[in-house]
C-alpha cells in the first residue's frame, strides 16, 4: 500500500508546464531518491506532496488523503510529513529548544515539558543536545541542517521529505548531515530525498527516480540505476554527476 | 524686550498635567495605532483582493490628508456617530490612534515584508494556519526589525498631539499657550515647551539609535 501516490499530475507555472503527467508512488517505509538536472522540476515536485505548492491537475495521495482536494484538512496533514529545506529555514529569533518545541506545542498542544523533552532526546539523536540554548545564527550551516531534521521529526512525521538538504552546505558539512538521514532511513520511516549525493543513494535508498524536463523517466532501484541507465539523458545526467569536475 | 521667566515656576503645576495629557495620548495612539496599523499591514498583504483594497484606501486617504483637518473632521463627526459629545480629549485619542494607524501600517508592511518566503514554508510544512505563522514566526521578526521606525514615528507622533490645542485640549502646549496668553509670557512660554519636546525627541531619538544596534536580529 502506498503513502505517497501521484495520479497523472500536472503543474504550469503561467505558460510553462514544469511537472508532466507525473504519476509515482512510494510505500511506506521506502526511501526513494529524486535527482535529475538542475530546472527539471525537483523542488516542484517534493513540494506538491504537502501542498507548499498546488498542482493544476492530477491528483496526489498522502496517507489517503487526496491533498488536492480542498476538503482534506491541510494544516493536519502538513503535521503528519516533515519537511528539510535546502536553506534550513529555521526561525531566527528563536532557540534551537523553541524552534524544536514551538510546532509541537502550538499545533499538537503537548505540554511545554513534554515537547522539550521530547527535543533534547532528537537533538541527542542529531549530536547536538549541548547546542539547546544557542540561536541558528550561532550555528554552522551543518548544524542548523541536523536542527531543522529534529525539529522536523519532533512532529514525529509519518513521512519525511527533503529538498536538496546537503546542496547549501560546504563540503566538509555535508557528511553530518547525510550520516543523520541514513540513521533516520535505517528507523523505517518513509523518506523522500531529492539530492544529488549519489553515495546516500547507493546506501540507503530504495529507489531512484530520475526527472527530466518535468517527466520521470527512470525509476530503478540505485544498482539498476547507476550501472545500467536506460535513457541516453540519464546517462548523461550521471556522467556529469559523477564527473571528477564535480 | 524684556523677557520675565519668573512666572514658568508658578506654571510649572499646569505645564505637569498638560505633559501628562501629551504623554498619554502619545502612549495610547502608539499603541492602538501600532496594533490596528499591524491589522492593516495583514489586510493590506493579503491576497483577498477586497480586504486589501480597503486597507489600502484607508491609508492613501489618511497620509494625503492634513493632521489638523482630521482632528477638527472627527471632533465634527465622532459625536454624530456615537450620538453624543465627546469632548475635546477623548476626540483626540480617537483620531490620533485611527490616523497614526495608516502610518505605523506601512511599517509594519515594510516589516512583515522583510521576512523571507522560506521562514511562511517552514510554518506550514510544520501545519501552522495562517494566523500561527503571522503570531509566532512573521510579526515578532518583522517586529523587531522595524521597532526603530515604530519608534522614530511614535517620536513625529509626540510633537504632532501639540496639534490638540486647536481642539482647546490641554496637552503640554494646550497649557502653556493659556498660561502665556494669561500671564502675557507668550515668548517664554512658547521656548520653554519647545525646549521640553527637544529634550524628550532628542533623547527618545538617541534611545532608537542604540536600540537599533541592539536589537536587529542577526542572520
Ligand atoms: N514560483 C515559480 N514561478 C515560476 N516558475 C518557477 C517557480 N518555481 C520554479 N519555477 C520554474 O520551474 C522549473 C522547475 O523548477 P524547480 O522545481 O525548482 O527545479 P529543480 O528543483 O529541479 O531545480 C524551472 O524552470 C523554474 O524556473
Ligand atoms: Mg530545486
Amino acid at each position: 500500500m502506498s503513502i505517497i501516490r501521484f495520479v497523472n499530475v500536472n503543474k504550469w507555472f503561467k505558460q510553462l508546464h514544469v511537472l508532466k503527467n507525473v504519476s509515482l508512488e512510494i510505500a511506506q517505509g521506502e526511501v526513494v531518491v529524486v535527482c535529475g538536472p538542475s530546472g527539471s522540476g525537483k523542488s516542484t515536485l517534493i513540494r506538491t506532496v504537502n501542498q507548499l505548492e498546488p498542482i493544476s491537475d492530477g491528483e496526489i495521495w498522502v496517507i489517503d488523503q487526496n491533498v488536492a482536494d480542498h476538503r482534506t484538512d491541510i494544516n493536519a496533514l502538513r503535521a503528519d510529513v516533515g519537511f528539510v529545506f535546502q536553506h534550513f529555514n529555521l526561525y531566527p529569533h528563536l532557540s534551537v529548544l523553541d524552534n524544536i518545541t514551538l510546532a509541537p506545542i502550538k499545533v499538537r498542544k503537548q505540554s511545554r515539558e513534554a515537547a522539550e523533552q521530547k527535543a533534547v532526546q532528537l537533538l541527542e539523536r542529531v549530536g547536538l543536545a549541548h547546542k539547546k540554548d544557542a540561536f541558528p545564527s550561532q550555528l554552522s550551516g551543518g548544524q542548523q541542517q541536523r536542527v531543522a531534521i529534529a525539529r522536523g521529526l519532533a512532529m514525529e512525521p509519518k513521512i519525511m521529505l527533503f529538498d536538496e538538504p546537503t546542496s547549501a552546505l560546504d563540503p566538509e558539512m555535508i557528511g553530518e548531515v547525510l550520516q543523520v538521514m541514513k540513521d533516520l532511513a535505517l528507523s523505517g520511516i518513509t523518506m523522500m530525498v531529492v539530492t544529488h549525493e549519489m553515495g546516500f543513494a547507493r546506501e540507503v535508498a530504495h529507489r531512484v527516480v530520475f526527472l527530466d524536463h518535468g517527466e520521470v523517466l527512470e525509476q530503478a532501484t540505485p544498482a539498476e540505476f547507476f550501472s545500467a541507465p536506460k535513457t541516453d539523458r540519464a546517462k548523461q545526467f550521471l556522467k556529469q554527476i559523477l564527473s571528477p569536475m564535480h | 524686550m524684556q523677557l520675565d521667566w519668573s512666572s514658568i515656576p508658578r506654571a510649572s503645576n499646569a505645564l505637569w498635567e498638560g505633559f501628562q495629557f501629551s504623554i498619554s495620548l502619545t502612549a495610547f495612539a502608539a499603541l492602538a495605532g501600532i496594533i490596528l496599523g499591524t491589522l492593516l499591514a495583514m489586510a493590506r498583504l493579503s491576497s483577498i483582493k477586497p480586504l486589501s483594497m480597503i486597507a489600502s484606501g484607508y491609508v492613501n486617504i489618511f497620509r494625503s490628508t492634513p493632521l489638523v483637518i482630521v482632528i477638527y473632521w472627527f471632533y465634527v463627526v465622532l459625536p454624530f456617530i456615537i450620538g453624543r459629545p465627546i469632548g475635546a480629549e477623548h476626540s483626540a485619542y480617537v483620531t490620533f490612534a485611527i490616523f497614526e494607524a495608516a502610518y505605523f501600517c506601512e511599517i509594519m508592511r515594510a516589516g512583515i515584508q522583510s521576512i523571507p518566503k522560506g521562514q511562511v514554508y517552514a510554518g506550514s510544512a510544520l501545519g501552522f494556519t495562517y494566523g500561527q505563522n503571522m503570531r509566532y514566526i512573521i510579526l515578532p521578526q518583522a517586529f523587531r526589525n522595524v521597532v526603530p521606525l515604530l519608534l522614530t514615528q511614535t517620536i513625529i507622533l509626540f510633537q504632532d498631539t501639540s496639534l490638540v490645542y486647536v481642539l482647546g485640549a490641554t496637552d503640554l502646549f494646550g497649557a502653556a499657550d493659556k498660561i502665556a496668553h494669561r500671564d502675557n509670557t507668550l515668548l517664554e512660554m512658547y521656548v520653554t515647551v519647545a525646549v521640553i519636546y527637544f529634550v524628550i525627541s532628542f533623547f527618545l531619538s538617541r534611545l532608537v539609535k542604540h536600540l537599533h544596534s541592539k536589537i536587529a536580529i542577526i542572520r
